[in-house]
């Protein structure tokens, strides 16, 4: 009944990890392994040694015995502390690598709602519960949801991320093996949240961009970004050629921007999403806080939509699609 | 298993004459005489009486779910009330039956003997402490037959403010009054070891029992309030929809989950240190070894309680707070791994050089400290920032806090519960059953969760009802497990019970133990004490003797 979407003849165990991270990850998990399985075995060994020698009644020698060593306490004070601060630190140093997105990686927007994955490519091209990328080439999923807490997880990627409602978050990925993948909810989210999963198909490149041109095409994200930018009123303030005051939004993410109270930041999906419904939080220095707050107005998708479109801008190669 | 012969041995010093009143089992029969008993012995019996139905009930609804969890489809019972069994079975197991077990029932019975007192330091504190508890058990339980809740036991935002339909705020109300009797209960012990104990007892020769008894209640003390906050917050806002938690309101559901954390990774160690304090009673006793390196044992009792408050972030690696702070709490994990790693080497010297004997009390504490073993090294892998992106919210982690939870903590309850039996009901249990229950306890855990490590790393989410065909094999052989687990689980009760008419007298000192406890009748008399007992010159005196020990010489 798992299988509702098809997904299961070319599942199995867990193969290998399939993305650059996962085979990070394993390794990690194998060293991990090894060390503790060794420590637990030298651990059972003695336990085991010493129950057998020195059971009731054996004639083992019992002459002085020692019920405390200064050495030998200090001795294995430090020396799992060596270790697991040495543990601690690869193990972050991978994780750190998690949060550097790679600068060309493509951008797919998805939404967790109860129970589903709806997932937008930029060309318009939309999933329901599944997921298609390229092999090679870094993902970038700007994960948002509309109702609870869900977690985008991917075994076979050795990866997974929250999904939290009233913010972005993001996780990105470089597929390294061909295949489906199963794909989970693992945070959990209701009654169906066991039926919330689906599957990512990692295809050649030649493959995905064929894939992303055929099938149901709505008008590209960005396209509809910019129509809600013109319906909503956005573009009577923001456009070059208003009489309002207001900060230009073309190239706007990556870009660092100075605050009126000395911050400065570098935009992201957080801050435009933030900037459409918390208006007064980030006011850029210069510029009075006059706008008003779209919360209420606009839907997460329509949210996505104007963030595709804000990308668009500054996108040299598909700026003009706006 | 008959031929138990008394034998106060040489170990301890003497014991000081006899001549006290009726035991506190035999000082009234009325109902009032319990239900209105001031008298710390009592109270633990009532507590332990109460705690075991309880974890009866949190045991039934793990059956359901690994019954649910053989197959594939979800088949057994519907969604929704598979996400009302896990949260009874994680709402009883943690608040009615893990933090009260060992401290309240057993640091209830032990801490006023082993420190040489009357009673606790706020007698009636305690029996009011029992009320708290009970009241609060009773509209958790209430909760569930009205309906049941589905939030799971960590109720996160905004689930459980704005999604769930369950019975969330009464059984929030329930936990929240459980609370403030862990609130009390860790006060009144505070007091007590600080107070009441004998004169010429000083810190550093109290039984490590005592001390992580205190240690825990330092934790219970200063984290249970957040806990009440916490929760009293979400209800807030589920009532009177105040955006506290819910973005759409303007809360912010990651503030609900560094605030439950704050209190529930603390309340992890309330439930592990007790089972240390146990373990590190038993071990010496039959090993006839002094408890090896006494002072790094207490110091790391206390290292856990003081470090495991700064730890909680390590539940929220993927849930999209900063990086930075991952790391932070990552590093303070790995650093409170290391006192826990201290106990257990200390533990394993304590075997050297020893003279060993494997009743059932001691086969429960060389379990704990196996399984303990395992369930700390895991901690490591979910400690670990990278691997714990793969492994967190799967079975993985459900497994891992299970073996420190069951492997550890309830072990350590049995055997606890095997080896103060005599102490608290003055008769023997019968040997050879404790065993194969005991055997049949660590097959079945073994069975029921290492599969769960496996399937953790394959990828198998927690909280599913239904799951994708390639978990099933490892499912079947943990459900197989939970089986033999019940059946482990069910055995005491009826030998115990049967001892409690047929047991051998089991007399004052029935394992020769050097505890203050030991040198008192079986069962101890109201006032614990004939005349002030003197403190003992080393808690742990024990000598290696060789030869055939006078107890079970039919049984070796």
């Amino acid at each position: 009944m798992n299988d509702g979407n098809g997904v299961g003849a070319g599942f199995g165990w867990l193969g290998p990890a399939a993305s650059s991270a996962g085979e990070r990850a394993d390794l990690l998990l194998l060293v991990l392994f090894v060390v503790c399985g060794t420590v637990a075995l030298a651990l059972a060994v003695l336990i085991v040694w010493f129950s057998v020698r020195y059971r009731r009644g054996s004639k083992a020698d019992r002459s002085n015995p020692p019920s405390n060593d200064w050495r030998l306490e200090t001795a294995w004070t430090l020396t799992p502390l060596a270790i697991f601060l040495g543990i601690f630190a690869w193990a972050a140093w991978d994780y750190a690598q998690l949060s550097i997105v790679p600068a060309d990686a493509l951008p797919i927007q998805v939404l967790g709602k109860q129970w589903m994955w709806k997932l937008d490519h930029r060309n318009g091209r939309r999933e329901i519960n599944e997921l298609h990328v390229p092999l090679g080439r870094p993902v970038k999923l700007v994960l948002a949801s509309e109702d609870a807490i869900h977690s985008f997880f991917v075994p076979a990627f050795r990866l997974k991320q929250d999904v939290v409602p009233g913010r972005y978050t993001v996780l990105w990925f470089r597929p390294t093996r061909l295949g489906e993948f199963r794909l989970f909810c693992a945070e959990f989210c209701g009654a169906e949240h066991s039926k919330m999963i689906g599957r990512v198909v990692v295809m050649q490149p030649a493959d995905y961009a064929r894939w992303l041109e055929s099938g149901p095409l709505r008008p590209g994200l960005a396209a509809r970004g910019f129509e809600l930018y013109r319906s909503l009123g956005c573009s009577g303030c923001h456009d070059e050629r208003s009489t309002v005051h207001a900060p230009r939004l073309q190239g706007l993410l990556g870009r660092v921007v100075h605050l009126q109270d000395g911050r400065s930041l570098v935009a992201d999906e957080n801050y435009v999403r933030d900037s459409i419904l918390l208006p007064k939080k980030d006011v850029v220095a210069g510029f009075d806080p006059v706008m008003p707050s779209f919360a209420g107005q606009v839907t997460e998708e329509d949210l996505q939509a104007l963030i595709e479109w804000v990308r668009a801008t500054g996108d040299q190669r598909t700026g003009g699609r706006g | 298993m008959n031929t138990v012969t008394v034998d106060r041995g040489p170990a301890p010093p003497a014991p000081p004459p006899q001549s006290a009143g009726p035991s506190y089992l035999d000082d009234g029969h009325t109902l009032a005489s319990w239900f209105a008993t001031h008298d710390h012995k009592r109270i633990a019996i009532l507590y332990a009486i109460a705690i075991t139905a309880f974890f009866a009930i949190g045991g039934i609804a793990a059956a359901m779910m690994r019954i649910e969890l053989a197959t594939p489809a979800g088949d057994f019972v519907s969604d929704d009330t598979y996400a009302k069994l896990f949260t009874a079975h994680g709402v009883i197991m943690v608040w009615l039956f893990l933090i009260p077990s060992i401290p309240s029932a057993f640091g209830n019975f032990l801490v006023p003997l082993m420190i040489g007192a009357r009673d606790l330091a706020f007698p009636r504190l305690n029996l009011g402490s029992w009320y708290l508890y009970v009241v609060g058990g009773a509209i958790v339980l209430a909760s569930l037959f009205l309906g049941g809740l589905d939030t799971g036991w960590t109720f996160y935002t905004p689930y459980s403010t704005m999604f769930s339909n369950g019975w969330v705020v009464v059984a929030l109300t329930g936990v929240v009054v459980v609370g403030f009797s862990s609130i009390l209960t860790g006060l009144n012990f505070i007091v007590t070891v600080h107070t009441r104990r004998v004169p010429g007892l000083g810190w550093f020769r109290l039984p490590l029992f005592v001390w992580a008894i205190y240690a825990t209640s330092l934790i219970l003390v200063l984290a249970t309030p957040v806990l009440a906050i916490t929760l009293i917050l979400l209800a807030a806002e589920r009532l009177f929809q105040i955006g506290i938690f819910d973005p759409a309101h303007g809360g912010d559901p990651l503030l609900f989950q560094h605030m439950f954390w704050f209190y529930s990774h603390p309340a992890v160690y309330v439930m592990v240190l007790p089972a240390m304090g146990v373990v590190s009673e038993i071990v010496p006793c039959f090993a006839r070894r002094r408890i090896f390196g006494y002072r790094f044992m207490a110091y790391a009792l206390l290292a856990i309680a003081a470090i495991g408050f700064l730890v909680w972030g390590h539940h929220m690696f993927v849930s999209g707070q900063s990086p930075t702070a991952g790391m932070v709490f990552s590093m303070l994990s790995f650093l409170v791994a290391v006192p826990s790693a201290i106990k257990v080497f200390n533990w394993t010297a304590t075997l050297y050089k020893g003279s060993i004997r494997f009743d059932a009390p001691m086969l429960y504490a060389l379990g704990f400290v196996g399984l303990f073993t395992i369930g700390g090294m895991t901690g490591l892998f979910v400690a670990a920032l990278a691997a714990d992106v793969h492994l967190t919210d799967t079975y993985f982690v459900i497994s891992h806090f299970h073996y420190i939870m069951v492997g550890g903590s309830v072990l350590a309850y049995f055997g606890a519960l095997h080896f103060w039996w005599p102490k608290i009901t003055g008769r023997m249990y019968p040997e050879i059953w404790a065993r194969m229950a005991a055997g049949l306890v660590f097959f079945g855990f073994n069975l029921t969760f290492f599969p769960q490590y496996l399937l953790g790393y394959e990828g198998m989410p927690r909280r599913y009802h239904a799951y994708v065909p390639e978990f099933q094999a490892l499912n079947v052989l943990s459900s197989a497990g939970a089986s033999i687990l019940a059946i482990g689980y069910l055995l005491p009760l009826f030998y115990l019970a049967w001892s409690l008419r047929a047991g051998a007298r089991a007399g004052p000192n029935p394992w020769q133990a050097t505890g203050l406890e030991w040198q008192t009748s079986s069962p101890p008399p109201t006032e614990n004490f004939a005349s002030l007992p003197a403190a003992p010159d080393d808690v742990y005196g024990y000598t290696p003797r060789l030869g055939r020990s006078p107890l079970h010489v039919d049984g070796e």
